[in-house]
């Protein structure tokens, strides 16, 4: 008396098929109990799959995932030259305005007038680390940070400009 | 040797060389309560530092790290801590009932220490109805909690309580059926008896597959009665705050806290005795070499080391399963465990009948 259903069905639901049913889920259930110890046995005792970090005590040795969000920043290369060219797409995407771009005219080498960014603000007490406008930038010019410890005494230090003073565009990202 | 049953028989000869036999009893007495209370602080502190430690590496912790050596005097700083909290006691609350559950429920644990043989020849009190007596004083616990719950004035409290009333009443059964399985096999409910029957073999070993299938419903069935995760609905933190004992802090909180540890060590103790054999050290057939070997470790030890064990497969158990929701609770009970007890309770019954047990 086999029927496959039964291994599908929940716990609670009263079991179908018989004294057949009855047993298939008995064991159903011994078995996956038994999957479940296992898994937590082999934690129990590999004591190298341990994730806690002890955070303040190993902060110089301190190995944060990849994928860790600290905050927005800018790379700028040697010749403090970035990748933004203030197509606001970033400022677009975020949820909660935390992203301003302040423009400044400049004048190219051919007597062209050219608008760059002069500031890209970025509010850290505004941001929910949702990575949107790292998603949404054409030309990678933001990238998240690992940097965490952002506590500081005045709320106006949160308000950073993310391209360096003195910084202009990198040649070619556009 | 030293052992528990040699230095218990000196101080009774000392004391009777001394006292007439009404005062070497009462000092007998009051040397037990003093040791089963300091058994009980002991219990406390190591179950609870074990508890913190096991989860935390089930869960791919650390635990507690920074009391002590590795952490190991944390839950002396836990009990300190709750030693000079405030006791309160809620308004509207019964004040009575409220202050005397707590004392309840660690009289209740207490009292199931009496029958339970710690070492070879060492019992506080050989009864030969011991098997019944556990089962018996055990179900006193509910009341404890009950009257906890009652009393508490309290929404959370009372349901925490109704749920552990509902389930501690029926997880009694298949605990029960699964225990009398090894009476039918022994034919005796003298927890001494029980231990002596296996003496060339445990019974987990000489029952075949129904001890052992008993054996896992006791498990399952003592996790219930002592209200811990995967059924622990009558604390059920994320509904109910805390249960019965939502209302308490303190001392009061501490020793309902203490009593759900004794009452996983008794449980143990008493699934370690009828089915693993008590004191009794492993021995196999006719290895005399081997049996030997094991004949030298203390009895005591093997007591505790099996003991031990399985308090460590129940927090397991803990660590392991997500908490299920009522009806999935008495539908395990009522449609899945006390079926197949009894079932087994019939096959137990024919083996012992036709012999075919070792």
């Amino acid at each position: 008396m086999s029927n496959d259903k039964n291994i599908k069905s929940a716990g609670s639901s009263p079991p179908s098929g018989g004294l057949g049913g009855y047993i298939k889920e008995v064991f159903t259930a011994v078995k996956s109990m038994l999957v479940g110890m296992r898994r937590t046995g082999y934690y129990f005792t590999h004591h190298k799959e341990i994730i806690t970090q002890q955070y303040p005590d190993n902060r110089e040795t301190l190995n944060l995932p990849e994928r860790f969000k600290g905050e927005v920043v800018m790379p700028h290369d040697e010749k403090n030259e970035h990748r933004c060219t203030g197509c606001q797409a970033c400022e677009l995407a975020c949820p909660n305005g935390t992203i301003k771009v302040i423009f400044k005219n400049e004048v190219t080498p051919e007597g062209k007038k050219k608008k760059a960014i002069d500031k890209l603000v970025y509010h850290l007490e505004l941001c929910t680390l949702c990575n949107l406008c790292v998603v949404a930038c054409p030309s990678d010019a933001i990238v998240m940070a690992q940097t965490f410890e952002h506590s500081v005494f005045d709320r106006s230090k949160l308000t950073k400009v993310l391209n360096n003073p003195g910084s202009k565009i990198m040649e070619g990202v556009e | 040797m030293l052992s528990f049953s040699e230095i218990a028989n000196s101080i009774h000869e000392w004391l009777s060389s001394h006292l007439n036999n009404t005062w070497t009893l009462v000092v007998e007495m009051v040397i037990a309560g003093v040791l089963v209370i300091s058994l009980f602080a002991l219990l406390g502190l190591i179950l609870v530092i074990m508890e913190r430690k096991v989860s935390a590496w089930m869960q791919i912790r650390l635990g507690p790290n920074r009391v002590g050596p590795k952490g190991l005097l944390q839950s002396f700083a836990d009990t300190l801590k709750l030693l000079v909290k405030e006791g309160m006691t809620p308004g509207g609350a019964d004040k009575f009932l409220f202050n005397f559950a707590p004392f309840l429920a660690m009289i209740v644990a207490m009292l199931l220490m009496a029958p339970i043989a710690f070492a070879k020849d060492f019992q506080l009190w050989n009864i030969n109805i011991g098997v019944l007596y556990v089962t018996a004083v055990s179900s006193i616990s509910v009341i404890s909690i009950l009257m906890a719950g009652w009393a508490s004035n309290n929404k959370y409290s009372l349901l925490g309580a109704m749920r552990s009333g509902a389930q501690i009443v029926s997880y009694e059964l298949s605990a029960g059926l699964s225990i009398l399985s090894v009476v039918v096999l022994t034919g005796s409910l003298s927890l001494s008896d029980i231990i002596a029957s296996q003496q060339n073999g445990w019974w987990i070993f000489k029952g075949h597959i129904p001890v052992l299938i008993s054996f896992v419903i006791f498990l399952i069935a003592v996790t219930a009665e002592t209200n811990r995760a995967p059924f622990d609905l009558a604390e059920a933190e994320s509904e109910l705050t805390a249960g019965f004992h939502t209302e308490y802090s303190g001392m009061k909180f501490a020793l309902f806290f203490l009593a759900e540890y004794i009452n996983v060590f008794i449980v143990c103790a008493i699934g370690a005795t009828l089915f693993l054999g008590g004191w009794m050290p492993f021995h196999i057939g006719n290895w005399q070499g081997f049996n030997n070997v094991m004949d030298y470790i203390p009895s005591s030890i093997w007591f505790f080391g099996k003991t031990f064990f399985l308090i460590f497969v129940i927090m397991w158990f803990r660590w392991t399963f997500p908490r299920l929701r009522i009806d999935q609770l008495l539908n395990l009970e009522w449609k899945y465990l006390l079926p197949i007890s009894m079932f087994n309770l019939l096959l137990v019954t024919a083996m012992a009948i036709l012999g075919w047990h070792f």
